[in-house]
């Protein structure tokens, strides 16, 4: 177990030293795996750990990055009109944009949004018991709802281009190479909290409860405890976490737009935690980053044949590593163990056991 | 009053093509309770088969005879999408029964697949089926005109649905189906042999996408996304109708299809979304197992 921790440790000053010896253009890569990572983390709470999986967490990312991106506009629009409204013809900013100037609101409103729509969809539907791939299709059609809004409404939120063209956060140029490394400490530090406090949730009462809840939520039920404010609350925390993420992505990537929240890449989330082990929360972490790191790696070069390794990822990982990189690697761990303490010799009981 | 015909008309035309994308799903989704996400990719299947076989006939056949390539088109769409189903079911769904969000995530897998080998073969551009030409024109009753090609995809749904009934209700092979729905370690004990029954409903709701598709090409160009368009709406009226349940799907397909229709006709498009959105959810709220579903008395 103190092996364990100290691996964790050592990823995360690891991590923490990566300005030292990477590459301006792979740190900005890094730094943009890493929020998705934060993600990862909160599909993997839910997926992993509660047995819900949500196939819309792209529009929680999304929220998060665009109350940000709205403060980071009118930043950098220096009290005026945002460009893209000035564009399409708007004459003053809209009532809901303006409490967005001020910088504590709009970080606060991209934790709080995100984790508020998470828990009023969350509560209507497991507390009609909803659960299962029903919930998962619901969440999917959030995403078409919400994609198709934020297109539409182009007035309001810059339609399909998105908000782009931030100067400063705060007063800080987001172009200069120093904010940009204090960003990715930030995020690097954020993501070990994130991780310590996703790590200390599972070990706790609570935690157990989820997992119940995954494993038997009607026996949880009938245990007296109310499976709905457990999912709610744990689905929340992991929508706060996307919005997190997505605050974190849109200062270091500068652009958000409806389609980093689509169908597509709010699924392919789900993929990182399956790729890195849908019950490890590091796992989920490692996920994010290798498949990314495979997707710019190969979508440079070959754009056609990544859609094709994707899906290949996907059937792969159901069909062969349901539990991921690192559950493949404890079960390898395990049966080498096992293996030694008897010598060698398989045990046919032992494999109907287990 | 013409424009409340038009918008009547509008919306069971809508509902009518939900109808024919959501009977396939009905049956895998409904019936199997498998969430084949792949079910979009089969409806591109079916249009691409049209596109090709309007394709052939321009070349190989009289121009005489080139408005029945339509005809020609639609059984083969639906043995597309069938052969299409009946491989994926062999090679994967049939492993991931026990698992069925695991199964959501492996054919999204293949869709993925799908689309990039359309992309390849087709091209990304989307391409155009020219309707033939006894689908042009209208039908005008007191000022209000009826597309043809309208009338016919209702009509089209309409035979889908009769025949899906028939072959459910009144065939041996569709009681079977129906049995190990139901209950299916009673229905193996039986004698019915699940595997093959599992493998027939696929093939089935998969070669239903294939006509779907088919119908879809003469509303407009097809591309290898057309049905990621639809596929999201297909699972949340099958959600709506009540799991197991046709004349659900059919209620479902059509009240979803109207209130499409005349939401978009007084908010726009993309409020009509949300408002249909949050109509389901208000829906589930009184009835979460659906409009019409499967009593039961399971706990799980």
């Amino acid at each position: 177990m103190d092996k364990k921790k100290l691996g964790y440790w050592l990823f995360f000053i690891a991590l923490f030293l990566g300005p030292l010896y990477l590459t301006e253009f792979r740190l900005a890569l890094l730094g943009k795996f890493l929020c998705f990572a934060l993600v990862a983390l909160g599909i993997c709470l839910i997926w992993g750990y509660t047995g819900i999986l949500s196939l819309g967490h792209g529009v929680y990312f999304g929220l998060g990055a665009y109350c940000t991106a709205m403060y980071l506009k009118l930043e950098a629009a220096g009290g005026g009109l945002p460009d893209f409204m000035e564009w399409s013809g708007v004459t003053g900013i809209p009532a809901f944009w303006r409490p967005f100037a001020n910088p504590a609101f709009a970080l606060g409103a991209s934790l709080l949004v995100p984790a508020l729509l998470a828990a009023v969809l969350g509560f209507l539907t497991f507390k009609n018991r909803i659960k299962g791939v029903y919930f998962s299709l619901i969440s999917q059609a959030v995403v078409v709802v919400f994609v198709t809004l934020f297109v539409a409404k182009q007035d309001w939120t810059g339609g399909t281009n998105g908000l782009t063209n931030f100067t400063t956060f705060l007063g800080f140029s987001l172009a200069s190479p120093l904010v940009q490394i204090a960003l990715y400490l930030i995020t690097v530090l954020i993501l070990g909290a994130s991780f310590a406090l996703a790590a200390a949730l599972t070990k706790s009462r609570a935690g157990r409860v989820l997992s119940a809840v995954r494993d038997g939520e009607n026996r949880v039920r009938f245990l007296g405890f109310n499976p709905t404010s457990y999912k709610v609350f744990v689905y929340s925390l992991s929508a706060a976490l996307a919005g997190l993420a997505g605050t974190l992505f849109v200062l270091q990537v500068g652009l958000i737009s409806p389609a980093m929240m689509g169908i597509i890449p709010s699924i392919e989330m789900v993929l990182w935690v399956a790729v890195g082990g849908r019950h490890s929360l590091i796992g989920a972490i490692l996920g994010a980053v290798i498949v990314n790191s495979a997707k710019s790696f190969f979508s440079e070069s070959y754009p056609d044949i990544w859609s094709i390794f994707l899906g290949l990822l996907f059937i792969i990982v159901v069909m062969f590593l349901p539990n991921g990189l690192v559950g493949a690697i404890e079960s390898w761990k395990k049966s080498r163990k096992k293996s030694r303490q008897k010598g060698g010799t398989a045990d046919a009981a032992d494999s109907v056991v287990s | 009053m013409a424009v409340v015909f038009t918008q009547l008309f509008n919306g069971i035309s809508l509902g009518s093509i939900l109808l024919l994308i959501a009977l396939g799903l009905a049956i895998t989704f409904g019936l199997m309770n498998v969430i084949n996400m792949a079910h979009g990719e089969f409806i591109m299947a079916g249009a691409y088969t049209t596109y090709v076989v309007q394709q052939a006939f321009s070349h190989y056949v009289p121009a005489a005879l080139f408005d029945y390539y339509y005809i020609a088109a639609i059984p083969l769409s639906f043995l597309i999408g069938a052969l299409l189903g009946f491989i994926l079911e062999k090679t994967l769904i049939r492993f991931l029964y026990h698992r069925p969000l695991d199964s959501l995530l492996a054919t999204w897998g293949v869709s993925l697949i799908l689309q990039q080998a359309a992309r390849s073969i087709f091209g990304a551009p989307n391409v155009a089926v020219t309707a033939p030409s006894w689908l042009d024109g209208g039908l005008t009753i007191a000022g209000a005109v009826f597309p043809y090609k309208r009338l016919f995809i209702i009509a089209l749904a309409a035979v889908c649905m009769i025949a899906l009934y028939l072959y459910l209700d009144k065939t041996a092979a569709g009681r079977k189906m129906r049995a190990v729905t139901l209950n299916r370690s009673m229905a193996s004990s039986l004698g019915v042999s699940t595997k093959k029954v599992d493998a027939a409903a696929f093939a089935i709701g998969s070669g239903l996408a294939g006509i779907a598709g088919c119908a879809l090409t003469i509303l407009g160009p097809i591309g290898s996304t057309i049905g990621m368009y639809y596929i999201v709406d297909a699972f949340m009226i099958v959600i709506l109708g009540g799991i197991g349940s046709l004349v659900g799907t059919v209620f479902g397909a059509l009240s979803i299809g109207m209130l499409g229709t005349v939401a978009e006709f007084w908010t726009g498009a993309s409020m009509a979304k949300v408002i249909v959105f949050a109509a389901i959810i208000a829906f589930l709220q009184f009835k979460p197992a659906g409009l019409l579903s499967a009593r039961t008395r399971s706990l799980e």
